[in-house]
């Protein structure tokens, strides 16, 4: 019988981290406080590890994000596992040219003769008051780049096992946790166990309407299924949980039981990753549809640090609801 | 340190080779144009590479940069299929994918070659960083211009090196030149090397047109960081003979500039002193460049003859 336990991301992440850590010694993480934090918080991904495994493989770096992602490419290359972090993901514009034009290409430009197997792990999210230079949701400029993967689990039971895998695939991973996710415990199996990259996951089957979500906005999809629900709209979630590379398959299948498509997301709007679910759907699924799609998007603005500047930025509930509303 | 003769015999056959190579390239994509992209040559340079690449073992790693051909060759790399793949052909040895830029040859431990400039001190931090945590005795060196020096990443790269005592050894090759701006138009700081100072790192600048002073400053880092005693910089000071790539006029290079270092060109400079002091005959020296040009006449050939890659590979090796 499967053991569970009650974990919040951060913890499940670092579930990841160790499990992979003891298994496997090329495993090392980097980053900004990964080791001493100005946090001392056990919900946190990295809390515990420098004990476990000491300063050799958790290593506490200088504020340098080009170092930590350069770090993370030749070390990948050498024949280690690194897994650095990114503390938040707008700082990825830092890391950004060792990713984008290195992590990613490298391997193409060797014609296949040299690998990068990294894991870039990024907190986001809004709904901090931090401000838009701490909240900043950016998966879809790394999912515009062939050569990363893009992962960005909804659950901390997901977050666990995409994370194991992420570590052991061969190819530079931008794995992205929502912060909101880290302080709402929700059961994880205590066994080891790898959750594949590129498979999509259903959280809630229904008839009526497929909502395609990921990461921070799962949450707003399910209670916005159970509002649509006592109006009689059946709603089908379909959890993204990797970006790049994209189960197509599942969203089409979904789209072609229900015929009607809401993307959700933090992210703003134009140019956001929505689009691409949606050109995805009109060219390979429009005879399923039967009424116009709909994106629900964070609006196109900086995200805001007031609160009620903050929550009027993030998509709820409500907004998916009247979006529902609207192809029904 | 003395260095060896063997050493100097072998750094004069590879500035010769690269030589060979840098003047056939520059003939056939100016004269006859058989080659895509843009073409930089190192001419002029080759003590820098040479002589780094001599104070190495074939286990130490080198990350390079646009300006690749002279440290690629010195480090052991096959000539044909360097040729092949600057021809951009099918046995290139990244299958076409890389062309003349981007050359990577793990087969000699020079795994990656960047073209973003400043690109290669990072990565480098990262394979040392991968020899420390493995407890390899062996080192990297990544190579780049006084222009990347400017770049924060060189900043980031060279603090977390020091900090960390990783066994790197940071090769800058000033050439006088970042793009068409000339030193003193984008460096306040005479040496390069002075600012390994900031970073609590041995900085030593030496004459970049005479390889057995190279090879010096390179071995003696090379043993530092075996050491356990970190990385040190090394500022190679020489001269871009020719524009930043082949296309370009060099109109802001004065001739007479061009001219005098013409005048201290690396190969006979080291040729006629390892005459002169009789460790090699002249005639040795007229075998070497005939046998380059054996090499290179080869290389192009197999690279003339060989295939395009088919189309559809363009779609392979984005992913393992």
């Amino acid at each position: 019988m499967q053991v569970m336990q009650k974990l919040g991301m951060g913890q499940a992440v670092n579930q990841a981290l160790r499990e992979e850590m003891r298994r496997d010694p090329r495993v090392f993480i980097a980053g900004e406080g990964v080791g001493v934090s100005i946090h001392v918080n056990p919900m946190f991904p990295t809390h515990g590890l420098l004990e476990e495994f000491g300063p050799g493989r958790v290593k506490d770096t200088p504020v340098s994000e080009a170092a930590i992602a350069g770090l993370a490419v030749g070390a990948a290359e050498a024949g280690l596992r690194p897994v650095v972090e990114i503390m938040f993901n707008p700082f990825f514009t830092l890391a950004s040219d060792m990713i984008v034009n290195h992590a990613a290409k490298l391997r193409y430009l060797s014609g296949g003769k040299s690998t990068f197997p990294l894991v870039v792990r990024i907190k986001s999210g809004a709904g901090f008051g931090a401000g838009c230079q701490h909240s900043h949701n950016l998966e879809a400029w790394a999912a515009h780049c062939p050569g990363l993967k893009v992962v960005m689990p909804s659950t901390p039971a997901d977050a666990k096992g995409l994370l194991k895998s992420s570590i052991r695939d061969g190819n530079p991973v931008i794995f992205i946790e929502h912060m909101g996710l880290y302080f709402a415990p929700m059961p994880v199996p205590e066994e080891e166990y790898l959750t594949p990259l590129g498979k999509a996951d259903i959280k809630r089957e229904g008839r009526n309407l497929t909502v395609v979500t990921w990461s921070g906005m799962l949450g707003v999809a399910m209670g916005a299924a159970e509002m649509l629900s006592r109006e009689g709209i059946e709603t089908e979630i379909v959890d993204l949980r990797t970006l790049a590379p994209l189960d197509k398959e599942t969203i089409l299948n979904s789209v072609a039981k229900t015929g009607r498509l809401i993307v959700l997301h933090e992210a703003t709007r134009t140019g956001g990753f929505a689009g691409e679910i949606a050109a995805v759907v009109m060219e390979e699924g429009f005879k399923h549809l039967k009424a116009p799609l709909r994106r629900v998007t964070g609006p196109d603005i900086p995200v805001p640090a007031s609160p009620p500047l903050e929550q009027f930025y993030i998509p709820d509930e409500n907004d998916l609801v009247r979006a529902a509303k609207e192809i029904f | 340190m003395e260095v060896p003769a063997n050493k100097k015999i072998e750094m004069l056959e590879t500035m010769i080779l690269s030589r060979k190579f840098s003047d056939s390239l520059a003939e056939l994509c100016r004269i006859e144009r058989k080659i895509p992209g843009m073409m930089i040559l190192s001419t002029g340079q080759e003590a820098v590479g040479s002589g780094v690449c001599a104070a190495l073992e074939p286990e130490d790693v080198i990350i390079t940069n646009h300006r690749s051909h002279n440290h690629l060759l010195a480090k052991g790399a096959d000539p044909r299929e360097l040729m092949a793949e600057i021809f951009c052909k099918k046995t290139g040895c990244n299958k076409g994918k890389s062309g003349t830029l981007h050359l990577a040859v793990p087969e000699v431990n020079a795994p990656c070659t960047t073209t973003v400039v400043g690109g290669t001190l990072p990565i480098a931090v990262g394979q040392a960083f991968a020899q420390q945590y493995k407890n390899e005795p062996r080192v990297t060196v990544c190579f780049f211009g006084d222009g990347a020096a400017n770049e924060g990443s060189f900043h980031e790269a060279l603090n977390l090196a020091a900090l960390w005592q990783l066994p790197v050894i940071f090769g800058c090759e000033n050439n006088l030149y970042a793009g068409a701006q000339r030193y003193e138009e984008h460096t306040r700081v005479q040496d390069m090397a002075r600012r390994a100072e900031a970073y609590d790192m041995p900085g030593v600048t030496v004459d970049g047109n005479y390889a057995p002073e190279v090879y010096r400053a390179a071995r003696e880092a090379r043993q530092l960081a075996l050491e356990g005693r970190g990385p040190t910089l090394i500022e190679c000071k020489t001269y871009r003979c020719r524009g930043h790539g082949e296309s370009d006029p060099q109109h802001y290079q004065p001739g007479d500039e061009i001219r005098a270092w013409q005048e201290k060109c690396p190969i006979p400079r080291l040729g006629d002193e390892l005459v002169s002091l009789g460790v090699i005959p002249s005639e040795r020296i007229k075998e070497m460049e005939s046998l380059a040009e054996k090499i290179v006449e080869n290389a192009v050939r197999f690279a003339e003859e060989s295939p395009y890659p088919e189309p559809h590979e363009a779609l392979e090796d984005v992913y393992v």
